[in-house]
């Protein structure tokens, strides 16, 4: 590991000022560390904001309320993510281990870097790690990557379960940085890869994410997260579906669904969403409506099974959440 | 296989400051250091600016923590760049913690920060002045086994014993966390533990039968 100052703020105004100044900032650590011991991550300054008030986990009214420093264990395990957003917590316990939901930050969740093999190989080419290099996993070892919202230059799925969660029940973040405090969708955090697979996020220098709200709907209860993976736990989704559902007799008013695993960063499914509007519960409304997701796949050579299987999953959420899996 | 290895995965034998040497003339660690500082007598002024971290070269200003490990109060300098886990085998020799992958992936590592389990291979000791952690060292009363640890005897729970230390770790608060309730869920909430070896079956009947004594 490559040497670097480190320092620990009590306050946010100093934590921003410092990473105003350079420094990235600290949390679980748990992508971070273990990048910059391979020498991916090569930051010459941290600054660890653990000390910061803001592992708080509330209710204000419907809403679900997590403070970014809150561990992903603790907002899983919480009485009001359970009452408020089931889904929230079940997404929570299928990523990582028990030992890493321990350590992980939610705000570090949403911002961990992706675990495409290349990018963590120095003599391979990466445009995420050294942009203009070129692209090791286009032609390479590429079952695991992703068939939407890729390009020439990054095919790289986005890793975090939770986030497809947020982005599914429309989530909002709160951020401040040198210039102030601003609020957005949570889905407006991630970046296509573009020609410019480096820069992954929407944030601006110096940005602390303070706080993520998860809207109250009437869809809430009814919500479910499957995750298809090589082995029964701690894996990551090979492909994976959130889904909501607000159900009037026997038949959909409203639907939500994101899927992770399969696009360059968690993928909502809008058109998937409105088929299901008004559609009766059931097998073959399921998976009418989920045969739209695929619009715009682009499957790499080792990973045309997701076409097959992203519709499968979406099809089995829905009937987990609908109570006729 | 032998149960009797010096560098015992259950932990009996080592004193919790590690300053102790074993009951029975040289370990196998102890020639394996002396063998090491001959080397690096050897090549001493390359190796003089060599940290206790095996993990980069260079020299680093070194920061002053507290640590509360198993009970001792430990005042240490540390080089940001060492991990807990370098922190406790090399700074304070409490080597019953293993390094496996070093990068969060097989559990061997674990250990108990402020009661919580995490791999000490992915945090920075200097993250954690004022901290208290147990690890595989401190369980014992004495002689007698935490009831974790005899459950893997009973059980069959491990056969290299690598992967050992982390295990009973991560057990001791899988059954804390209240997690340990049946067979499946004590294998979904122990899965951040790899044995290469497949002990898996002992080591869920350890578990269990661990938690059905607490």
């Amino acid at each position: 590991m490559l040497p670097f100052s480190f320092e620990k703020v009590r306050t946010e105004q100093d934590a921003i000022r410092a990473a105003a100044a350079g420094a990235r900032y600290i949390a679980g650590g748990t992508t971070l560390i273990d990048l910059m011991r391979d020498e991916v991550e090569r930051p010459e300054r941290l600054v660890d904001i653990n000390a910061l008030p803001m592992t708080d986990i509330r209710a204000d009214g419907a809403d679900l309320v997590i403070g970014a420093l809150a561990r992903m264990s603790d907002v899983a395990a919480h009485p009001e993510t359970k009452r408020l957003q089931p889904l929230i917590a079940e997404s929570l316990i299928e990523g990582a281990s028990p030992q890493l939901r321990n350590m992980a930050s939610m705000g570090g969740n949403l911002l961990q870097r992706v675990r495409c093999p290349y990018f963590r190989m120095l003599d391979a080419a990466c445009n995420k790690r050294d942009p203009g290099s070129g692209c090791s996993a286009i032609d390479g070892l590429n079952a695991g990557h992703a068939i939407l919202g890729t390009s020439d230059h990054c095919v790289a799925t986005h890793p975090s379960d939770v986030a497809v969660a947020l982005v599914a029940l429309g989530a909002a973040m709160r951020v401040r940085g040198p210039n102030g405090e601003r609020t957005f969708p949570v889905e407006e955090l991630f970046r296509l890869p573009g020609d410019t697979p480096h820069l992954e996020h929407t944030l601006r220098p110096g940005e602390l994410i303070v706080e993520i709200r998860v809207p109250g709907g009437p869809y809430a209860r009814q919500a479910r997260y499957l995750k298809v993976r090589d082995r029964a736990s701690y894996e990551f989704a090979l492909v994976s579906a959130a889904v909501a559902l607000e159900l009037e007799g026997g038949s959909i008013r409203q639907a939500r669904v994101a899927v992770g695993g399969v696009g360059t960063r968690p993928w909502r499914m809008r058109a998937v969403e409105e088929a299901l509007r008004g559609k009766p519960v059931g097998r073959d409304a399921f998976a009418e409506a989920a045969h739209l997701a695929l619009e715009g796949t682009r499957p790499l050579s080792h990973n045309h099974y997701k076409v097959e299987l992203l519709p499968r999953t979406i099809v089995r959420a829905l009937e987990m959440a609908g109570g006729t899996a | 296989m032998t149960k009797s290895n010096h560098d015992a995965p259950l932990g009996k034998g080592r004193s919790s400051s590690g300053d102790e040497e074993p009951q029975r003339g040289l370990s196998r660690r102890s020639i394996l250091q002396m063998a090491g500082g001959a080397a690096s007598l050897a090549a001493a002024p390359a190796a003089a600016a060599q940290p206790a971290s095996s993990d980069g070269p260079a020299t680093a200003p070194t920061t002053r923590i507290r640590l509360v490990v198993n009970g001792s109060a430990r005042e240490l300098e540390v080089d940001p760049r060492q991990s807990v886990l370098d922190v406790l085998r090399e700074t304070l020799d409490l080597t019953g913690t293993k390094k496996g992958c070093n990068q969060g992936a097989c559990g061997a590592c674990t250990v108990l920060i402020n009661g919580r389990r995490v791999t000490s291979c992915l945090t920075l000791a200097v993250m954690h002045d004022g901290a208290e952690i147990t690890t595989i060292e401190g369980l014992a009363r004495g002689d007698e086994l935490h009831p974790l640890q005899a459950a893997f005897i009973e059980h069959d729970g491990f056969q290299c014993g690598f992967c050992t230390p982390g295990q009973i770790m991560s057990g001791v608060a899988c059954i804390a966390e209240g997690h340990a309730t049946s067979p499946e869920q004590i294998q979904f909430w122990m899965s951040g533990n790899i044995c290469r070896c497949a002990a898996y079956p002992g080591i869920v009947a350890a578990v269990a039968d661990a938690a059905g004594r607490t």
